[in-house]
């Protein structure tokens, strides 16, 4: 049996490591072959990208080969995947060759398309890339003072994100000495700060207790460079100095252009994880259209699923288990505090208040990462 | 011509209704109606609110056994 994963991110390399462990010896008889495919030789612990942009953390710090967090007996390949043929059970890779499979996980993930508002590419910096951290690093070191707009498009990776950026700039320039002229402005789309209501309720207050001034329903609609004047759908404009943005996402590339799913998310059933209309394809992580986070952890929790079921039914004929939409998220209050997220497709969120402990534990999960991703943790 | 897409968004938090029915609202287009499931009582208002500051049409909201369901029109 030839089981093949697509993408080496979070989700596509839990789920082949645990995988071969469950099917060890199944794995060692060769009677299953497990293959990776993936467009990149490296893996990037991409939650450090925040701290790369407040200079917590360097760039060369969220990077590990790939080949290292894979087990031994797992086909490696960098070769990325251009067609997907469901009905012949093949994909097709950038190389020219043709891989077969009995059963797909799609772990494609997402990306980020600041093109996709007028102006944004331009007019704003963003830390979801290593290009774009380091840069808005640079340009949070040179602010001597002004308003720091933020604005949040949808939909994007880690809904906690925008919060988290906005305690730490203001513990950024706090450190630096400048709070006092700097404004900092928050941009949210729906009627609250956060679109989870206890998240919500937990973070005015203490956007509040910041003095971080914030402006609800704001979509953006558009963002003039020259004058720096963000405007939104609703008829805001607002003015800045500097413009962080969450930009929009959408599918991965591959995913889109192979007409996967609307703006690339593949329609997934939230439950099983199979992808609507093909039972031996499963699709995880930020690739999916279920409604939950576009987070690793998420990408986690249903990598496991996936590996259980998988496993379970070679054995057995019987998966074990669905997705219960779990999510765990830290949710940084700044330079030493922390809450976290935890809930599922019935649990709503209670956040506890911000502690020391939760920061460093926070601080601690940005190495254990790799032992999570390897399967271990 | 337009068309009625569903948007099911039961028992979700995060990111929650509102934020997936704005994601599916940007990629429809003008004059498809969306209609949004949601079991979380909150959208009841949260959803109009969005739709008049924006300038969309609510067509209807109402409860099924449990479930919101609300159906709006894109207008721009």
């Amino acid at each position: 049996m030839r089981i093949l994963v697509v993408g080496g991110g979070t989700g596509g390399t839990i789920l082949a490591n645990n995988l071969t462990r469950r099917l060890a010896g199944e794995v060692r008889a060769g009677k299953i072959r497990i293959t990776m495919l993936s467009d990149s030789d490296r893996h990037m612990y991409q939650p450090g990208l925040l701290y790369v942009a407040f200079g917590q953390m360097t760039p060369d710090q969220l990077y590990r080969d790939q080949a290292s967090m894979l087990e031994s007996s797992i086909a490696f390949h960098v070769d990325a995947v251009t067609e997907f043929h469901f009905d012949k059970n093949q994909v097709k890779t950038k190389s020219g060759k043709t891989h077969e499979y009995d059963i797909l996980a799609i772990a494609t993930g997402a990306r980020i398309v600041p093109q996709e508002v007028p102006g944004l590419s331009e007019g704003s910096e963003n830390f979801f890339t290593e290009e774009g951290a380091v840069r808005l690093h640079k340009r949070l070191m040179e602010f001597q003072g002004g308003t720091v707009a933020m604005t949040v498009s949808i939909p994007h990776k880690c809904p906690v994100a925008p919060v988290e950026a906005m305690f730490m700039l203001h513990d950024f320039f706090k450190a630096r000495g400048i709070r006092d002229k700097v404004k900092l402005r928050y941009h949210y789309p729906t009627n609250r700060v956060h679109a989870t209501s206890n998240v919500a309720q937990w973070a005015k207050p203490e956007f509040d207790r910041a003095g971080i001034e914030y402006e609800t329903l704001f979509n953006l609609k558009e963002v003039d460079p020259v004058n720096k004047i963000v405007y939104s759908e609703e008829g805001s404009a607002v003015k800045y100095d500097l413009l962080i943005a969450i930009p929009p996402h959408r599918g991965s590339e591959i995913a889109e252009k192979n007409n996967l799913g609307q703006a690339g998310w593949i329609p997934t059933d939230r439950f099983k994880l199979t992808m609507n209309g093909h039972d031996n394809v499963y699709v995880i992580g930020d690739a999916t259209n279920i409604p939950v986070s576009k987070t690793g952890s998420a990408a986690h929790f249903e990598a496991e699923v996936v590996a259980e079921n998988i496993a379970s039914v070679i054995k057995t004929g019987t998966p074990v288990r669905e997705y219960d939409g779990k999510v765990y998220c830290f949710i940084e209050a700044g330079y030493d505090r922390a809450t976290y997220n935890a809930f599922d497709y019935v649990n709503l969120p209670v956040l506890k208040p911000p502690s020391k402990a939760i920061h460093w534990f926070k601080v601690a999960y940005n190495q254990m990462y790799w032992t999570t991703v390897r399967g271990l943790l | 011509m337009s068309q009625v897409k569903i948007v099911d968004a039961c028992n979700t938090f995060c990111p929650g209704p509102l934020m997936e029915l704005i994601s599916n609202m940007k990629q429809a287009s003008v004059g498809d109606v969306l209609e949004l499931l949601s079991t979380d009582e909150g959208s009841v208002n949260d959803v109009p609110e969005w739709v008049n500051k924006v300038g969309h049409e609510l067509v209807s909201s109402q409860n099924i056994d449990g479930i919101w369901h609300i159906k709006i029109r894109k207008t721009k």
